[in-house]
C-alpha cells in the first residue's frame, strides 16, 4: 500500500532552505512515499503567535486549516518547530466545539516532522545516504522538548554511510534564535549563538546539522560571521545525498 | 502598586551586563545542574517522574483550596501561641514588620534569606526608620554590601568572583582580604556572630507554611537561618500566601523535590520546622513568633486559569541554572527580584505588563525550564499567554504594544495567511535584496530587520521550490534534486 503524505514545506523552509524541501521530497519518494503538494499553503502563524498576537496567529491558522484541514493522508514538514505549532498550539486557538477546533485536532494528529515521520511512522533507518563527512547535530528546542523527538534524527544519521557522527558539548542546548527573541534582543540572541558556534567548532565537524530551518537560518549566519568552514545543512539534504550525486 | 516601579528595559539592562558576569553564573549553574542530574538519576528518571506530578498536583490542589487551608495554618498557629498579620500587599506588609520592630526597641534586626521581603522591600523601610538591618546568608550580606539586589533565586551573589567579593571588603569593610572563599566566609562569619547575639529581631522567609500544624519550614545551607530563628527575641516570618502546604505527608514530597531541583542535594544542610515561639521559659528560642502572611498580588494572579500555575514555584531556582538567556545576562537584566524564567512570569503578574511586559519576551522559548521544573510549571505556556498580555491586552491588564507594532502584526499576518500576497512579497524581497547580495548573504538590512544583522547576516530569499515542483510535475527534470539549489528556475 502506497504512503501519502502532504508536504507542509513552511515559510522559512520556502523561502530559504528550497534544497532541504528538493531533499525532503527526494528522501520520502525514495523510501516509497507518495508526495502531494497542496500550493496554496503558506505559514502556520507561529511568528504571530510567539510574538503575543494570537488573534492575528489565529487567521493564518485558519487558512493553513483550509489548506491541510482535509484529508486522511500523512501532512509531513521538514521543521520540528512549524509541527510543534500545528501539534501543541493550532488548536487552543479555536473555542472548544468549533469545527476549527475540531479539524486542528485531527490535523495535529495526522502531522509529522521529517526524522519522526522517517523513523516513528515508516520505521525507516536507512534512506540509503551516502555522505562521507564529519557531522555534528543540534538538536533543535521545540522538536526536542515540544515533540519529544531525541533518538530519531541520531539513528538516521548513523544509518548514512560514511558519515562520522561527532558530538556536540551541550547539543540541547538553545542556539539563541527564538524566533522573534532574535530581534527583540539582538545583543543577548548573539551571546547565545556565539557559545553554539564555538561548540560547533570544537566539535570538529565539517558540517552541522539540524531537524529545524529556522535553527539553521541562525546558525549558519553565525558560523558566516564568526568565519567559520563549517557547514550549517538540513537533515534531509544529508539524508538525500548519496553515491550517485558525488 | 506598579506606580513606584519604573518601566523594566530588559534590552538595556542586558547590555549593561558585565563580561565577568555570565562566566561566573555559568560556573554555578554548570555545577548545580550537575549535581541534581546525578541524584535525579540516582533515583530514577521514572520515581523522580512520578514525584514531580505529585508535587504538581498537590501544589495546584492547595492554591486552588488556599481559603481553606490559609484559614486552617492560622488557627493552628494561633494554638502554637504565634501571631498572624495579614498583608493585602508590599507597604502593608512592611508597615507590619517595622511596627512590631519598633514595639520591641530594635536598633538591630538580622534577616536570613528571603525572596518575599526582598519583594516587598522591607530592609530599605526598615533602615529609613533607623534600624540597622544585616542580611545573614552570606550572599545576601555580599549583595546587600555591594548596594544590589540578589541576581539569583537560591544564590544571590552568583554574579560575583572571588576577586571582585576581596575587593568589596576592602572598600565597604576596611578589610585586607585574600581573594579566597574561605578567608572571606571566615571575614563575614565573624561581623554576623556579634549582630546575631544583639539583634533584638530576627526575619526570616519561609519555605513551605505546613497547615495541619502551623509549622514553618525553613531550608537552608548555612545555619544561619536557625540563628535568626533561635537567638533573637522576637522571630517574625514573611511568607506568601501559597507557600502554605496541607500537612507533613505532601511536605515530604516538596521537600524531596527542592532540595534536589536546588542544588542537588538529597537534603539540605538545615531544615528547620518553627512550631510557634518558646512555650516555657527554660526553653530556648524566640518569646515571639510573628508570621506575616502575605498577598502582593498574588491572589490577582490566582483569578488568572491559564496563569495561576505560576503560584506552584517553589523558588529552587533550576529553571534559572537551565535557560540560555539567564546564563548569558544574570539575574541583575531582569530589573526586580525576581528573575530568569520565573522571573519573566511573575514579574509581569506582580507588578503588571506596564512595567514588566518586556520580561516575557526575554526567552527563546527553547521550553528548558518547563521540562526541568520540579512542579511542572508550563513556563512557556505562560510566557506566551503573557506575551499576548502585552500586546493585545486582556482582562487582566490593557496591551503595552505601540499602534504601529499592532498595525505591522496586522499587515503581516494579511501576508501570511493571503497565498497572493505571501507569493508576491516573497518575490518583491528576492528582488530588492539584489543590491545588498555578497557571497549568497545580506550583511545589512534595514530596520526593524537591522537588528538581525547586528549580529549574523541574513539569508537571501531563495525559494524556488514551487517551480521545481511544477516542471517536475511537467516530467521535465529527474526525481534527483540539483546539486546547487540556489540558482532560480524561471
Amino acid at each position: 500500500m502506497t504512503v501519502r503524505a502532504k508536504l507542509f514545506i513552511t515559510c522559512i523552509g520556502e523561502q530559504f532552505f528550497p534544497q532541504a524541501l528538493k531533499s525532503t521530497v527526494t528522501v520520502l519518494e525514495r523510501v516509497g512515499v507518495q508526495c502531494e503538494f497542496p500550493e496554496g499553503q503558506t505559514c502556520c502563524g507561529q511568528p504571530l503567535l510567539n510574538s503575543g498576537f494570537q488573534s492575528e496567529a489565529r487567521g493564518i491558522a485558519r487558512h493553513w486549516l483550509r489548506v491541510f484541514g482535509s484529508g486522511e493522508e500523512y501532512i509531513v514538514a521538514p521543521s520540528g518547530s512549524c509541527v510543534d505549532m500545528v501539534r501543541h498550539h493550532l488548536p487552543d486557538l479555536f473555542p472548544a466545539g468549533s469545527p476549527e477546533r475540531a479539524a486542528a485536532v485531527a490535523a495535529a494528529e495526522r502531522i509529522f516532522e521529517f526524522t519522526q515521520f522517517l523513523v516513528g511512522v515508516l520505521q525507516v533507518t536507512d534512506v540509503g545516504a551516502f555522505f562521507p563527512h564529519k557531522v555534528a547535530y543540534h538538536a533543535s528546542c521545540h522538536l526536542l522538548r515540544g515533540l519529544g523527538v531525541r533518538d530519531e534524527p541520531r539513528e538516521l544519521l548513523r544509518a548514512v554511510r560514511g558519515l562520522e557522527l561527532l558530538s556536540l558539548s551541550q547539543e540541547e542546548a538553545c542556539c539563541g534564535f527564538g524566533g522573534v527573541f532574535s530581534l527583540i534582543y539582538p545583543e543577548v540572541s548573539q551571546t547565545i549563538l556565539e557559545a553554539k558556534i564555538r561548540a560547533i567548532a570544537a566539535s570538529g565537524a565539517d558540517v552541522i546539522t539540524a531537524c529545524d530551518p529556522g535553527c539553521l537560518i541562525s546558525i549558519a549566519g553565525g558560523l558566516v560571521k564568526m568565519r567559520s568552514r563549517v557547514r550549517a545543512l538540513h537533515i534531509a539534504e544529508l539524508l538525500a545525498a548519496d553515491t550517485s550525486a558525488r | 502598586m506598579s506606580r513606584h516601579f519604573p518601566t523594566i528595559d530588559f534590552r538595556a539592562n542586558a547590555r549593561r551586563v558585565a563580561p565577568a558576569v555570565p562566566a561566573a553564573v555559568q560556573r554555578a549553574t554548570m555545577r548545580f545542574l550537575a549535581n541534581r542530574a546525578a541524584v535525579v538519576q540516582e533515583m530514577g528518571q521514572a520515581r523522580w517522574e512520578d514525584l514531580r506530578r505529585a508535587a504538581h498536583d498537590l501544589r495546584l490542589h492547595t492554591v486552588e483550596h488556599l481559603d481553606y487551608y490559609l484559614a486552617r495554618a492560622e488557627a493552628q498557629i494561633l494554638a502554637a501561641g504565634g501571631a498572624v498579620h495579614w498583608a493585602r500587599d508590599a507597604a502593608e506588609a512592611r508597615r507590619i514588620v517595622l511596627s512590631i520592630a519598633q514595639q520591641h526597641g530594635a536598633r538591630c534586626v538580622v534577616k536570613a534569606k528571603s525572596m518575599a521581603t526582598e519583594e516587598i522591600g522591607l530592609n530599605h523601610a526598615l533602615e529609613a526608620a533607623g534600624i540597622e538591618v544585616l542580611e545573614t546568608d552570606l550572599g545576601e550580606y555580599l549583595v546587600q554590601l555591594a548596594g544590589q539586589g540578589p541576581s539569583h533565586i537560591i544564590v544571590p551573589a552568583v554574579h560575583m568572583t572571588k576577586e571582585g567579593i576581596a575587593s568589596l571588603f576592602r572598600q565597604r569593610l576596611g578589610v585586607d582580604a585574600p581573594a579566597e572563599p574561605q578567608a572571606l566566609a571566615g571575614i563575614a562569619r565573624s561581623r554576623l556572630r556579634e549582630a546575631f547575639l544583639s539583634a533584638e529581631v530576627g526575619i526570616t522567609g519561609a519555605n513551605f507554611l505546613v497547615a495541619e500544624t502551623g509549622t514553618l519550614v525553613i531550608v537552608t545551607n548555612e545555619g544561619n537561618g536557625r540563628m535568626c530563628t533561635t537567638l533573637p527575641p522576637v522571630h517574625v516570618a514573611v511568607v506568601g500566601i501559597e507557600k502554605v502546604v496541607p500537612d507533613w505527608e505532601s511536605l515530604t514530597v516538596l521537600l524531596k523535590v527542592l532540595a534536589r531541583s536546588a542544588t542537588g542535594q538529597k537534603l539540605s544542610c538545615y531544615t528547620s520546622f518553627i512550631t510557634g515561639p518558646r512555650r516555657d521559659p527554660a526553653e530556648h528560642g524566640p518569646r515571639q513568633l510573628h508570621v506575616v502572611v502575605l498577598d502582593n498580588g498574588r491572589t490577582r494572579i490566582l483569578r488568572d486559569a491559564r496563569a495561576r500555575e505560576t503560584l506552584l514555584c517553589v523558588r529552587c531556582g533550576s529553571c534559572l541554572n537551565v535557560c540560555p538567556v539567564y546564563n548569558h545576562v544574570g539575574g541583575h537584566a531582569y530589573g526586580w527580584v525576581y528573575s530568569g524564567p520565573i522571573g519573566a512570569i511573575l514579574t509581569p503578574q506582580l507588578l503588571g505588563t506596564a512595567v514588566a511586559g518586556s520580561l516575557p519576551f526575554a526567552s527563546t522559548l527553547c521550553g528548558a525550564c518547563s521540562e526541568i521544573c520540579p512542579v511542572k510549571i508550563p513556563i512557556h505556556e505562560i510566557l506566551l499567554h503573557l506575551r499576548r498580555r502585552a500586546m493585545e491586552g486582556d482582562e487582566m491588564d490593557p496591551p503595552v504594544a505601540s499602534g504601529l507594532i499592532r498595525a505591522g502584526a496586522k499587515v503581516s499576518a494579511w501576508f501570511l495567511r493571503s497565498p497572493w500576497l505571501y507569493a508576491a512579497a516573497a518575490h518583491l524581497a528576492g528582488m530588492m535584496q539584489r543590491p545588498l547580495w555578497r557571497d549568497g548573504w545580506l550583511h545589512w538590512l534595514p530596520p526593524p530587520l537591522g537588528r538581525w544583522t547586528l549580529v549574523r547576516p541574513f539569508p537571501t530569499f531563495q525559494g524556488d521550490f514551487r517551480s521545481w515542483w511544477r516542471r517536475r510535475r511537467g516530467g521535465r527534470i529527474a526525481a534527483r534534486p540539483p546539486r546547487n539549489g540556489t540558482g532560480r528556475d524561471d
